[in-house]
């Protein structure tokens, strides 16, 4: 993929560029809003990470000034500031997504990629998803693996679909959160944990390749071990 | 009144104001005075001109009957009969001397343009020869001649100059008073906004804990000391909770900053095998990590504490944020074996923050499936604007029941229990902001947390 970073503070910038670098997308940087618009502007790039506080105009102004001339490159806000309001006003700018610092790299990646894939529309007109020999039907809500129906709870359903959308790539546990239950809230315990091993048991326990993985320090992930991630 | 008092006094807004009604009291008095010097002094004016023109239409219809004859004995017979010159004849030649009449030559005054004269009269019969006013009608008859028909207003100026003293004593009595009273009322005010403005002088230079002392009057100046001192309650919360706060962090950030750097240190030594390398890495960023999340929880807290009501509010329902909080939490009371019972019906729409609410009810459910040992049990259950959880782990004892909400606040049995010991006070946070409330309770075996919201 490729990806703009606009973000003034260099420690960050480079920190941001080498964990893209070593997930094998190519990342430009812009240390100030205006030149992150031009950038922005006359290339195409699959994700923007934007950094809230930039000098000259902020963040959010860049973001409403892409939106405004409709560009709809999907924007992942980077900030110091976390309150839930700050959140808000980011995703009402026209954020896609939004980061608070400090961030760990995978939940950095992992959320650039689920962005660029909803961008790529590909999996909007899908009926079903499919991954080795799990098949999912989005419409009659059925789930199959082999010639085996696997009986799953609306919950447990949703929580596969999640991960079978980004298949090979990393979910974290707060993109879950958000996607499955509809909450943003940091959870104390590994309470996420114990509903992907109900889910193990009923999709991986009896088969013999295993699909769902453990990331550790990061999340899960859905892929045929012979995929590369 | 010493003379700087009287001098701020006087320039103070609350005297203005009494200057203002004084005015405004003086110039409708002045009105209404004015009015009533009409109707007395004017009405008597007038009276008493009717009564001279009454004469002079009687004798005039005499001359038109009997000419100048006639009217000269009518006068000669009037003045003879009012010799005293209460009303008061004279019918003179054009050279102004005496034809007919009781008055002893013409008056030296000029009418005026409608033919009214005054001066004055001695009277020949008072001992003291004093003079006293008379008014008069001038009326023309043929060949020059002229009669003079009058009445002495002798009583009519008498009441007139009764009634100016009566007004001008009367006004400046009312002035006095008024003056008086609107510094005596100025004074009572301005002695409370001085109370007021004491008090906000002594807790800037210092003192948090004074308060503006209230009458028990239930007037305006006690409502707004009511309210400035609710004002200064919340500051004093707020500050109380932010020392509290950097003290809790001193004190418990310490340790996992301790052990993170220790890790690091452990990491810098060259012949340190790869495996161990990585295991240390890991362990100091899972300590970092821990870190961040105490210290972001407590942002959060902060925030929630010092905020009110923000952009994420809209209308919530409760019953179903607690069926999801459930649902998420479930599976992990199941492999503790614990009993999860759910009873979630309605509880009412509410105006709140969805994520928050969210929190604060997983925070207690994550705390019940935490402190209650295998095989026990543990429910969420609503009712209207309020959601409780209850288990039937240890409890906490009465004692520490308030202890519990501070920040970073661990029961002694439960220190090694994974947990920041932020969770009771960010639901109180929650609680708060929506309005509402938390409260323990449980006898004997089990708690059970009731948060109310709304």
């Amino acid at each position: 993929m490729r990806i703009l970073v606009v973000e003034d503070d260099p420690g960050v910038a480079a920190y941001v560029l080498k964990v893209l670098a070593e997930a094998g997308h190519v990342g430009d940087h812009a240390a100030d809003g205006r030149t992150g618009l031009v950038m922005a502007a006359s290339a195409d790039y699959d994700a923007l990470v934007v950094d809230r506080m930039l000098p000259g105009p902020d963040g959010l102004t860049i973001v409403r000034t892409l939106r405004a001339s409709d560009d709809r490159t999907p924007v992942l806000f980077l900030s110091a500031l976390g309150a839930v309001d700050d959140r808000v006003k980011g995703l009402k700018a026209g954020g896609d997504d939004y980061l608070v610092k400090p961030f760990a790299a995978a939940e950095l990646l992992a959320r650039l990629e689920a962005l660029a894939r909803r961008a790529a529309g590909a999996d909007v007109a899908e009926t079903a998803l499919r991954v080795a020999d799990l098949e999912m039907d989005l419409l009659a809500r059925r789930v199959t693996r082999g010639t085996r129906p696997i009986d799953l709870q609306p919950r447990e359903f949703r929580l596969l679909e999640c991960l079978m959308r980004n298949a090979g790539s990393v979910v974290t546990r707060t993109m879950l959160l958000e996607n499955v239950w509809d909450y943003h809230f940091d959870p104390q315990t590994n309470v996420i944990d114990v509903h992907i091993s109900r889910l193990r048991r009923k999709v991986d326990r009896d088969f013999e390749k295993p699909l769902i993985h453990t990331i550790r320090g990061a999340g899960y992930v859905i892929r045929d071990d012979g995929t590369p991630a | 009144m010493s003379f700087a008092t009287t001098a701020r006094l006087l320039k103070s807004a609350t005297f203005r104001l009494a200057l203002i009604y004084m005015v405004l009291f003086g110039a409708s008095g002045a009105a209404l005075l004015g009015f009533l010097w009409q109707a007395t002094v004017g009405a008597l004016t007038e009276q008493t001109d009717e009564i001279i023109l009454a004469e002079i239409k009687g004798l005039e219809e005499q001359y038109e009957r009997r000419g100048v004859a006639g009217v000269a004995e009518i006068v000669a017979g009037r003045a003879r009969r009012d010799p005293g010159g209460r009303t008061v004849y004279l019918l003179a030649d054009p050279q102004g001397r005496r034809l007919v009449g009781n008055l002893g030559a013409w008056p030296a005054s000029e009418p005026d343009r409608d033919g009214w004269m005054t001066f004055e009269l001695i009277n020949r019969d008072s001992p003291d020869g004093s003079l006293y006013p008379a008014r008069a009608r001038l009326f023309a008859l043929q060949g020059g001649l002229r009669l003079l028909v009058g009445r002495d207003v002798r009583e009519l100026e008498r009441t007139r100059s009764m009634i100016r003293n009566a007004m001008i004593w009367g006004s400046g009595i009312a002035i006095v008073l008024s003056l008086a009273g609107g510094v005596a009322m100025s004074r009572s005010a301005a002695r409370r906004i001085e109370t007021i403005n004491q008090t906000s002088r002594e807790i800037m230079s210092g003192d948090l804990s004074r308060r503006i002392p209230v009458r028990g009057s239930g007037d305006d100046f006690d409502q707004l000391a009511g309210n400035l001192n609710d004002m200064l309650d919340r500051m004093q919360a707020l500050m109380e909770g932010l020392r509290h706060v950097s003290d809790d962090i001193a004190h418990d950030l310490r340790t996992p900053l301790a052990r993170l750097r220790g890790r690091i240190e452990e990491l810098d030594d060259e012949s340190l095998p790869p495996g161990d390398r990585r295991r240390l890495a890991r362990e100091a960023a899972a300590e970092a990590d821990g870190l961040i999340a105490m210290f972001n929880a407590l942002l959060r807290i902060t925030q929630i504490e010092a905020g009110g009501r923000g952009e994420t509010f809209g209308p919530v329902d409760l019953a179903a944020v607690v069926r999801d909080v459930a649902e998420l939490y479930e599976p992990l009371a199941q492999e503790k074996n614990l009993a999860f019972r759910v009873d979630a019906a309605e509880a009412g729409r509410i105006d709140g923050d969805r994520d928050l609410l969210f929190q604060a009810v997983a925070n207690l459910v994550d705390n019940a499936i935490k402190y209650t040992p295998a095989g026990g049990s543990i429910g969420v259950a609503t009712a209207e604007k309020e959601v409780a959880v209850w288990d039937s782990g240890p409890g906490i004892p009465e004692g520490s029941r308030e202890a519990v909400f501070k920040r970073f606040h661990r029961l002694e049995t439960s220190r090694n229990t994974p947990g920041s010991g932020l969770g009771l006070s960010l639901v109180r946070a929650v609680a708060q902001q929506h309005g509402g409330r938390v409260e323990l309770s449980g006898s004997g075996q089990g708690l059970r947390v009731t948060l109310s919201v709304g």
